[in-house]
Order: structure tokens, then C-alpha cells, then sequence
């Protein structure tokens, strides 16, 4: 799915913390704060540093080159360090919170629909608010309804909030710097199944625009939309698709604020058709959004329905046995496009 | 402390039992693929033990992510958790929660809960049925960690609690750490127990190994409560023996000298090594029922075994009260 030239690979989890390490090298004013993510807080004396580099290893290291004035492990109270962390951006900091799951979101979520999103606007443009949330999404590890769900449409909903969901390395680095070196407040969207996931990454500093998506593969016949780690789901079902004859196009969205509309349109124009592969739940969600967009502006483009695989409007259930039917697949994309040409 | 044999035993029983459950049942549930969600409360048994031991099943309780002892100590049957573990559907959820969502209404078991501090509320909340409905008499403890203790919630509950004298018991699992965070990292007391000052309520900390030390205190809060004089702060001071999860290797953030230290305590050896010399109760009988903890331990591994898994239309079941699947199926393109 690669978009560069880069020969050397990461892992998603190495190319995060590259892209925090780098920041923090380049601007001063740039700190990290959140549980765990050092680890062991305190206890440098008994030579405990850094015990766990975040609860994925996203953070590893960076106590250790910055300080523990600006890699802030925290008091398990998110309302009070995400608040501070927004207080901090409009004061003069570029300020980083990672809130473990999103799930997670409930108890601080004033702190972000109140604050981060409004102050600008309810301020009359007085203050910026260079704030990133680090938070992570994502089912299918048997950790049921407060551990898996994958609430980014709902920040998109936000108006103040931008939000990217990063699919492979070289997307979280290059979106990670973005969203560092913007002036508004970003949501970053880690999946939780994609850590491992390896790929090539430039070793500078580079950005990668927050709002535009990319084309990973080209097609013809119908446009698969994938965010985060179902655009890997849309790609193997674009395989298994392509030995049937149909030749699908893969679209990996990146941005859920601002949505990059024309870049979809701009595919269905050619393919005439769209799936939107998204983890969420269906109700309100991207996959809506995108299908609602692509029938108001590209209605003469169409030879089918906009349609949509995602989550059922459930909470995610622990047992394995209801977690797999839960959970987006390449089969039900494949059921779904082939469908489409009933 | 003057406990008759029966409250004695019954004490050891629902420590070993619990004890026995994270020992046995978590390495199980790990070989079925379901760790990720699953802590073990091994250590800190005497707290849940000695605090509802005070209760009958008309009370309630709110626990934690690592609440198996919170559960086992309420009544909970430990076959039906070991078949949720599994994620089965003979497990009281069906299957649908797992470790961190166990609930059984009929023992007054709101839940343990995935959120930090999360159950808290819902324990002041039966607290409120209990004033409102049931004249004070059934009373609500709200179980939280020393991590927990900092979250805002709790803090407002207490508050809350506290004006509207509701019978509530904040109860604070205090094991020194919050995943690898140490509580002297995180609080900015030495005890959470003193925080009941800005509450006004009583502040009590006790050794949380020591289940009489537990019980005592307990038992007077619950009257307090019962009597309607209103809320609670109990502090248990314990420690957990394991990593946070099953992933973690606890040595990255504390020392085997302080494992030591707080292994030599154990709630189960110390409390034979009080009892027994009393002359009450023989090394037999806490041995005979070791014994039975291990063979309902077999037997509920073979329960959960047995038992089927949630069927696949069972995903849309209780997302309502009232609801049409349909319009929980719509537009996702589902195989069911
Ligand atoms: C609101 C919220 N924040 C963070 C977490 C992640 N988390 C789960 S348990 C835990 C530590 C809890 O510490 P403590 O309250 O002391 O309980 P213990 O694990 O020690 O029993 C954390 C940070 C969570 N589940 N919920
Ligand atoms: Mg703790």
C-alpha cells in the first residue's frame, strides 16, 4: 500500500515514536503527558526509568532523552490532565495527551466537546489550540464492550476537533508530525491490531496532509473506502474480488476531519460504485457521511447503491464466538460489492 | 474480633476460593485465547472477604477490572464466572461481558467494570434505592483502587454521598500501584483514608491483609450506613501479586524484595497462623477444605467447557430492552 520511496521499514508502533521523538527534537515546546507512558513514575532513584514506554510501547525511550518535565506520566485522572494539556496548548505549549482507549473518552470528553473544540471559536479567534489526542481503537482481542470500540465518528461529528486514522508506518509518522505541527487540536487514532504492522518509513521528518486520502490500489469496477485497519480488510476482499473479475480500488481515507470528499468522488466517478469498509458502528458514522456525500454529489456517477460493511449498532461483545460476526471481514465485503452487480 | 467457627471458616473458604480462581482459572482462560482482559486480584483476597462478609446478598456492591474476589465474596457462583471467562452462555452474561463486566443483580453484584472508578456511581446509586425504597437498610460499597482514587467521579460521589447521607461504604483497594504508577508518584496524600475529611465522613486505614483487621472495620461502616448516619471511607492497604495483566512483568516498576515482603503476609497464611493457635479450628479442617476449593475449581473448568457458546443472533440481544434488530442490522451489511 506504500506511497514512498523509502526503503527503510518499521513497525506502526517504532514509526509513532519516531514521529513524537522527532517533534519533541525539533520544538521545545512540545510535551507529552499521559498514563503510563514512561512508566514506574518516580522511582529514578532505585534506577527505574521508563518501565513501560506506554502501555504498547508507543512512548518507549522518550523519558529518557526529554525529561521527566516533558514526558509527564500522570495520576490515573484523565478530565485533569487532558483538560491541562489543553490549557497548556493555548498557553504557549504544543501539548500531547494519550488517552489509553478510546473508550475511555467518557470521563474526559467535556475536556475535548468544550474546551479544545470551542475555545477558538467562542473566543473570537484569540487562541489556538496545538493539541493532540494520542487514543486507541479497534476489536478483536477478546477485551469486550469498555476496551474495543471505535468511536472516531462521533469526534467527527465535533466541529473545532480534526481526527486522522493512520493505516500502515509510513501514514503514522508523516500524520503524527501533522498533527503535532498543527494549530488545532487533532485526534490520532492508533489501531490497536496494527502495532506490528511493518512498512517502509522515511527516516527525516515529513508530513502527511491532514484531509487527504490516497488511493493504495487502482481499479475500475467499484470503490472500496477503508479507514484505519479495515482499509487492509478492503484490500485482501480487492484480491479475493479481482480472481472473480472485479476489479476494486481501494481508497484509504486517513483524514475523518476534515473528510477528503473528492478524493472519494473523484474514484466513484470512474468505478460507479462504493463500498465504505469502517469498524465503527453504522448509525451516524463515516461510512454514512461518506455514503451520504457520494449520493448528493456524485448521484450521476452511480450504477449502485452507496453501501456500507461496518459494525452492527451493538456494543462489542466479549465472547470470541459473537466478536467475530461483529467484526467487519473480507467476506462480508466481498458479499457486499458482489451484490452490487446483482 | 470474636467470630464463631462458622463465620471463621466461611471466611478462609471465600478467600481460598478466590484465591484459588485466579490461580486456576486465569492461566485456563488464558489457553482458551481470552487473557487480554483479565486481572488477578491474588493478595489482596482478604479485602473482599473480610468487607462482604458483612453483607447479605439485599446489599449491593460496584466493583472493579479486578474484581473476581469482589464477585466470589458476594456469592457469585464461581462456575457461571468461569464460564463467562470463557465466554460461554452459561456465564451470568451470557458470555457478553468476560472478566471485567461480571454482574449478577440477584447477589447485588452491579458489575466489575472496565472504566476506573466507573462502578462508583452506580453504588451511591443503590444507595439512594436503598434510602429512598428500603429505609437505609440495604446498604452499597463502592469498591476502587488507589488509581481510582484520583479519578473525579469518585471524588463528586463521595461528595454527593456525603450531603445526601446515603448508605454507602467507599471502599479503597489500596495495592501500592496503579498498573506500574506508584501510588507515591500519584496521590497527594499518604492515605486515601484522609480524604474523607473534605467529605466529612469518617477515614478509616486498615491492614488489608489481615481479614479480621477488614471485617471490623467494615463492620462498623456498614452500621454506620444501615443506621443511616450516611457514608464511608475504608482504606484496605494490600497488594496484588501479579502483574497488572498476565502481560506484564511487575519486576519493571518494583522489587522482589518488596514481593517478599508482602508475599510473607499473605492474608490466607495469616490468618492460620491467627486462628489456629486459638484452638478453634485444626489445620485439618482448613485443610479438608482446601481440598473442596480445588474440586470445585475441576469442576467449574468442566462447566465451562461443557458449555455452548452464545449463539450468533445472541449479538443483538439486550443492546435494549426494546428494539428492532432489524434496525441493529440495517446498513452494516451483517451475516446475521
Ligand atoms: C478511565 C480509565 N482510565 C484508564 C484505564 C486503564 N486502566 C485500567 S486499570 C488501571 C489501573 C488501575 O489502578 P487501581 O485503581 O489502583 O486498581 P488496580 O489495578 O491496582 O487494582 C488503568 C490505568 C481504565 N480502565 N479506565
Ligand atoms: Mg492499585
Amino acid at each position: 500500500m506504500t506511497t514512498t520511496t523509502a526503503t527503510r521499514e518499521l513497525q506502526v508502533r517504532e514509526a509513532i515514536n519516531e514521529a513524537i521523538r522527532q517533534e519533541m527534537e525539533r520544538d521545545e515546546t512540545v510535551i507529552i503527558m499521559g498514563e503510563e507512558i514512561a512508566g514506574g513514575a518516580g522511582r529514578e532513584h532505585l534506577g527505574i526509568v521508563d518501565a513501560w514506554g506506554g502501555p504498547f510501547r508507543t512512548t518507549v525511550g522518550l523519558i529518557q532523552q526529554f525529561g521527566n518535565q516533558r514526558v509527564l506520566d500522570t495520576p490515573l485522572s484523565e478530565a485533569a490532565f487532558v483538560g491541562t494539556a489543553i490549557g497548556a496548548a493555548s498557553t504557549g505549549m504544543r501539548a500531547i495527551a494519550e488517552l489509553m482507549f478510546v473508550d475511555f473518552i467518557g470521563v474526559c470528553m467535556d475536556q475535548m466537546l468544550n474546551n479544545a473544540a470551542k475555545m477558538r471559536y467562542m473566543f473570537g479567534g484569540q487562541v489556538k489550540v496545538p493539541f493532540v489526542m494520542l487514543t486507541r481503537i479497534g476489536a478483536g482481542f477478546g477485551s469486550a464492550a469498555q476496551h474495543s470500540e471505535s468511536y472516531y465518528s462521533i469526534f467527527s461529528h465535533i466541529p473545532g476537533l480534526k481526527g486522522v486514522v493512520p493505516s500502515d508506518p509510513y501514514t503514522a509518522k508523516g500524520l503524527l508530525i501533522s498533527a503535532i505541527r498543527d494549530d488545532d487540536p487533532v485526534v490520532f487514532f492508533e489501531h490497536k491490531g496494527l502495532y506490528t504492522n511493518r512498512g517502509p518509513v522515511p527516516e527525516e521528518p515529513y508530513t502527511y496532509p491532514i484531509g487527504k486520502a490516497r488511493t493504495v490500489r487502482q481499479g475500475s469496477d467499484v470503490t472500496l473506502v477503508g479507514l484505519s485497519k479495515m482499509t487492509w480488510i478492503a484490500n485482501n476482499a480487492a484480491e479475493e474480488l479481482a480472481k472473480d473479475g472485479i476489479n476494486a480500488e481501494v481508497v484509504d481515507l486517513l483524514s475523518i476531519s476534515p473528510i477528503d470528499y473528492d478524493h472519494v468522488l473523484e474514484s466513484v466517478r470512474k468505478t460507479h460504485r462504493v463500498v465504505v469498509v469502517d469498524e465503527d458502528t453504522p448509525v451516524c458514522s463515516m461510512a454514512s457521511e461518506i455514503c451520504a456525500r457520494v449520493a448528493e454529489e456524485g448521484f450521476d456517477y452511480l450504477d449502485a447503491p452507496p453501501s456500507r460493511v461496518t459494525a452492527p449498532h451493538t456494543p462489542v461483545p466479549y465472547s470470541r464466538a459473537l466478536e467475530n460476526i461483529y467484526l467487519p471481514n473480507e467476506t462480508r465485503v466481498i458479499n457486499t460489492v458482489k451484490n452490487l452487480f446483482r | 474480633m470474636d467470630l464463631d467457627r462458622h463465620t471463621l471458616l466461611q471466611l478462609y473458604r471465600t478467600m481460598k476460593t478466590i484465591r484459588d480462581f485466579e490461580e486456576r482459572g486465569i492461566p485456563e482462560t488464558g489457553q482458551r485465547g481470552m487473557s487480554a482482559s483479565v486481572h488477578s486480584s491474588a493478595g489482596q483476597e482478604a479485602v473482599p472477604t473480610g468487607v462482604c462478609a458483612n453483607l447479605t446478598d439485599d446489599d449491593y456492591i460496584g466493583s472493579t477490572h479486578r474484581g473476581h474476589g469482589h464477585c466470589i465474596a458476594k456469592g457469585v457462583d464461581p462456575k457461571g464466572m468461569m464460564a463467562e471467562l470463557f465466554g460461554r452462555a452459561t456465564g451470568p452474561n451470557k458470555g457478553k461481558g468476560g472478566s471485567m463486566h461480571i454482574a449478577d443483580m440477584s447477589k447485588g453484584m452491579l458489575g466489575t467494570n472496565g472504566i476506573v472508578a466507573g462502578s462508583v456511581p452506580l453504588a451511591v446509586g443503590a444507595a439512594l434505592t436503598s434510602k429512598l425504597r428500603h429505609g437505609n437498610r440495604r446498604v452499597a460499597v463502592a469498591f476502587f483502587g488507589d488509581g481510582g482514587a484520583n479519578q473525579g467521579v469518585l471524588h463528586e460521589c463521595m461528595n454527593l454521598a456525603s450531603v445526601w447521607k446515603l448508605p454507602v461504604v467507599f471502599c479503597c483497594e489500596n495495592n501500592g500501584y496503579a498498573e506500574s504508577t506508584p501510588v507515591e508518584y500519584a496521590l497527594s496524600t499518604s492515605r486515601v483514608s484522609d480524604r474523607a475529611a473534605g467529605y466529612d465522613m469518617p477515614g478509616i486505614h486498615v491492614d488489608g491483609m489481615d481479614v479480621f483487621a477488614v471485617y471490623d472495620a467494615a463492620r462498623e461502616a456498614v452500621a454506620r450506613a444501615r443506621n443511616g448516619d450516611g457514608p464511608s471511607l475504608l482504606e484496605c492497604r494490600t497488594y496484588r501479586y501479579y502483574g497488572h495483566t498476565v502481560f506484564d512483568n511487575p519486576l519493571s516498576y518494583r522489587t522482589a524484595e518488596e514481593e517478599a515482603h508482602w508475599r510473607g503476609r499473605d492474608p490466607l497464611k495469616l490468618f492460620r497462623e491467627t486462628v489456629i493457635p486459638q484452638g478453634e479450628i485444626t489445620p485439618d479442617q482448613l485443610d479438608a477444605i482446601d481440598a473442596e476449593v480445588a474440586a470445585l475449581m475441576e469442576e467449574a473448568v468442566a462447566f465451562a467447557d461443557a458449555s455452548p457458546l452464545p449463539q450468533p443472533q445472541e449479538l443483538y440481544d439486550d443492546v435494549y430492552v426494546d428494539y428492532p434488530v432489524e434496525m441493529m442490522r440495517r446498513g452494516a451489511n451483517m451475516p446475521v
